[in-house]
């Protein structure tokens, strides 16, 4: 209960005003595309060499806790996730934007991300000693399992169809190999210096997700004026809260589906969102109506990504390895201060580590308040006529891009993705399991390489990969995963008549 | 009227003037960007920021500095940038890593070398260390090179990747101790490689002083040996150098960091530079927030760094010739 002794500590004037300035900053820097979490982190850091140490991680853990929840503004609302956290977020939450529930799906998306949030920074504080255990547990071949699982996602994410869904999945997983590969230096692929470095995932889910929306928008043109503007349906925020709390399943399973993945160094934030998406589409009774605006979707990838922030900052408060690169970038903000995290960080500067932890507590909950104020506001956002909105988004998509390296190269990679998928969409692909596969194949790749290397070394690959009990238990959720798809496949196969094929292929393009 | 435009032309003159003809004596005119090839939160990332924090000062070059992150491979991306796109006018700087990027330049198959860039002044040095989990069974060099006997090529150690400063050590490692070891580059970069010690994924590893010091102090890990000539007075005086430990390994692997500008940029502004960076990395304000985040500080000027670039670039291709 150590922490509610320093929490008087958060309310003093200064700090409280870093605070909200972190909270208001970080919603505006996680609605903007391209500006990913740690990117805001980043840039906040030579503003925290000014101030006390204790003063500057309660500014970014502020700004870190609300640009997680701030990219399912733009995820929501324009269909770009603000980063790969949120891409998920994107299935149901613009779909529902597009049936003129914005503010319900806003509404929905902070609120789930209040809850998610707060049950991760209560684990930080509580099962910090296990956590830290857990997150040493996953080796190479653990993590090579786990992107694996990952892959199994990629077929049942596309709801129209398994085969384009892993075909897609496939295009993603060839686009990760181009570059430097990231253990042995050997380039491949490298046909234009831009992609020397390799796709950046940023460019890329911009590219990927925004440039259809605007190609789409543009060659409607302006020949139905009154279809454009799509009506925002008003939406109390009493009647937001029912529906979450009445999605019980989809919360329970995004808020610990995310804190148990946020946990594994490398892996975790990037795929939370998408995981947890997955695990509740399964679990759910209504199974079919995600993809088409359903509300358990935004509530299990939201409350999914930000349940993944406190115990992402596990490994770097105990063991002093940063997890994720956010936390390799607070890392540097606490070292500046001369304040090395470890085991006796508490016991050294409690004031300073509980004051962190307050604050993203506290962050929180403003998160929700301000975001649950601006869901009002941003909706309105969808009665933009589209020629207009085509080129706002056109622009921040250039700057996203951009923004990120500073490299007109990554501008380029945009653009060519985002044009190459307008076309795949066309096709009935979607762009989920193309990002997903992007994602997962450098830490699939490099995982194998480097387990089997250690293989190699000592026990062999086969012993090495096949034995130990978490091994099992995730070749086992592989395999069930893997079942579960292909039993769904055959019982739509088996219930689905002509009609019906012809009539989603219509609906589709 | 007329006054005025004389006025303009005078003044569009001076402007001009000043940056192109007569020898660049208002350098810098506007904000300064420095490249690092590695991602924020990284050690030269965190490093190069606080170096330059006091860029600004009047004392200093009275612009500030803006630090630009290009990481991939290793840092090749970055470095590839630095030497073929980068405009030579003395506005953008970038960050060096030695001896990665000449390691890297004599394996091949990037477009730069030492002849690419011109170096400003070097501001740290970071000398690898063995490192072993906590509770491992070897507590001197001599246990490793022992079990490494005993079974060759079974030793399994991690470092940040292939060609870089920890690689160099592990190969300097295996010539001087004679043995087959296994080492095992890390995709995570140095906190992924000292990740997997802790965990005990690996028996060992090469790491960085500055954070093999911060694991230590949390009680995760043993420091074994410093691969360089001296003991680390500052932060690891127990600690001893391989060479006490009886293999013959110099300082190859330290890794410097520093600021260099890319080849073609004005002679007058790398004087200008050469003369202004290193005092303002010997700024009191600079050393207590380095000394602070456990980073070892070695102002070099420019000659110490052209003369140590050359020694390395030789060291390094006798080492690699046997790969």
């Amino acid at each position: 209960m150590e922490f509610l002794y320093y929490m008087g500590d958060v309310f003093t004037p200064i700090n409280f005003g870093l605070l909200l300035l972190g909270t208001i900053g970080g919603l505006i820097l996680g609605a903007t595309p391209g500006l990913s979490p740690t990117m805001a982190v980043a840039l906040l850091i030579p503003f925290t060499f000014k101030l006390e140490p204790q003063q500057g991680l309660i500014l970014l853990g502020a700004a870190y806790t609300s640009t997680v929840a701030g990219g399912a503004v733009s995820a929501i609302l324009l269909k770009i996730p603000g980063a790969p956290a949120n891409i998920a977020t994107t299935l149901d939450g613009h779909t529902m934007a597009t049936k003129g529930e914005g503010a319900k799906a806003l509404q929905l998306s902070f609120i789930a991300s209040a809850i998610g949030g707060l049950f991760g920074v209560f684990l930080l504080i509580f099962l910090t000693p296990v956590l830290a255990q857990w997150a040493l547990a996953f080796g190479p071949s653990h993590l090579f399992w786990l992107a694996i699982l990952g892959v199994t996602v990629i077929g049942t994410l596309d709801s129209s169809s398994v085969v384009k869904g892993l075909l897609s999945g496939c295009i993603g997983l060839w686009l990760a190999t181009i570059g430097f590969d990231d253990i042995m230096g050997a380039q491949r692929f490298i046909f234009h210096p831009a992609v020397s470095g390799g796709i950046n995932v940023i460019p890329a889910l911009i590219g990927l997700f925004a440039i259809p929306q605007v190609i789409t928008m543009f060659t409607k043109g302006r020949r139905n004026d009154d279809a454009e503007v799509i009506n925002v349906k008003k939406h109390p925020i009493r009647l937001a809260f029912v529906e979450v709390f009445k999605r019980k399943t989809a919360l329970a399973i995004g808020t610990i589906t995310g804190s148990i993945i946020g946990l594994i160094p490398g892996v975790g934030g990037q795929i939370a969102g998408l995981v947890a998406y997955d695990q509740s589409k399964k679990f759910s009774k209504e199974s079919d109506k995600f993809g088409t605006g359903h509300s358990e979707g935004v509530i299990a990838a939201e409350s999914a990504n930000n349940a993944m922030v406190g115990p992402s900052l596990v490994p770097l408060l105990t063991l002093s390895i940063p997890g994720s690169p956010t936390a390799a970038v607070l890392l540097g903000g606490l070292l500046i201060h001369g304040i090395f995290p470890g085991p006796d960080l508490f016991m050294n500067y409690p004031q300073v580590a509980w004051t962190f932890i307050d604050s993203m507590l506290i962050g929180q909950l403003l998160m929700c308040i301000f975001g649950l104020y601006i869901a009002g506001l941003a909706a309105s956002v969808a009665r933009v006529p589209h020629a207009v909105m085509a080129a706002i988004v056109l622009g921040l998509a250039v700057f996203g891009s951009y923004s990120v390296q500073n490299s007109m190269g990554d501008v380029y990679v945009m653009a060519t993705l985002g044009l190459g998928m307008y076309f795949l969409e066309r096709f009935g692909f979607s762009a989920a399991p193309l990002v997903l596969g992007l994602i997962l194949g450098p830490i699939a790749e490099a995982n194998f390489i480097q387990g089997s290397m250690i293989a190699n070394a000592t026990v062999g690959k086969a012993t090495y990969f096949f034995t130990g009990w978490l091994n099992w238990l995730l070749i086992l959720i592989v395999s069930a995963s893997i079942a579960y798809s292909v039993w769904m496949e055959i019982m739509a196969r088996r219930y689905t008549t002509k009609d019906d094929a012809v009539a989603k292929e219509e609906a589709l393009s | 009227m007329k006054q005025w435009i004389a006025g303009a032309a005078l003044a569009l003159a001076t402007m001009t003037g000043t940056a192109y003809a007569d020898g660049h004596s208002s350098y810098p005119e506007r904000p300064i960007m420095m490249m690092v090839s590695y991602g924020a939160g990284g050690a030269t990332d965190f490093q190069a920021r606080i170096v330059t924090m006091t860029a600004g000062n009047e004392d200093a070059l009275g612009m500030p500095i803006a630090i630009v992150n290009r990481p991939g491979a290793g840092g090749r991306v970055g470095w590839n940038w630095l030497a073929t796109e980068a405009e030579a006018d003395g506005y953008t700087l970038g960050a060096y890593n030695i001896p990665h990027f000449v390691a890297q330049s004599i394996e091949g198959g990037v477009s730069y070398s030492t002849d690419s860039f011109e170096p400003i002044a070097n501001w740290g040095a970071d000398p690898a260390v063995f490192v072993v989990g906590a509770d491992s069974e070897f507590n001197s060099m001599a246990d490793v090179v022992d079990y490494a006997k005993a079974n060759p090529g079974g030793l399994t150690f991690s470092g940040a990747g292939l060609f870089v400063g920890h690689h160099i050590a592990a190969l300097q490692l295996e010539k001087a101790a004679g043995v087959k070891l296994a080492y095992i580059p890390n995709n995570a970069g140095g906190a992924g490689a000292m990740r997997a010690v802790i965990a005990g994924e690996v028996l060992g590893g090469v790491n960085n002083l500055s954070d093999a010091f911060r694991a230590q102090a949390a009680g995760n890990v043993k420091i074994l040996g410093v691969f360089d000539l001296e003991r680390n007075e500052e932060f690891l005086p127990d600690v001893p150098t391989m060479t006490e430990q009886g293999f013959d390994i110099d300082n190859a692997s330290v890794n410097f960091r520093g600021v260099m500008v890319p080849k073609g940029t004005p002679q007058p502004i790398i004087d200008k530079l050469a003369e202004t960076v290193p005092a303002m990395f010997g700024n009191g304000r600079v050393k207590s927030r380095m000394a602070a985040g456990g980073s070892p500080m070695a102002i070099m000027s420019r000659d110490e760094v052209l003369e140590m670039w050359a020694a390395r670039e030789e060291t390094l291709k006798e080492l690699l010739a046997g790969l």
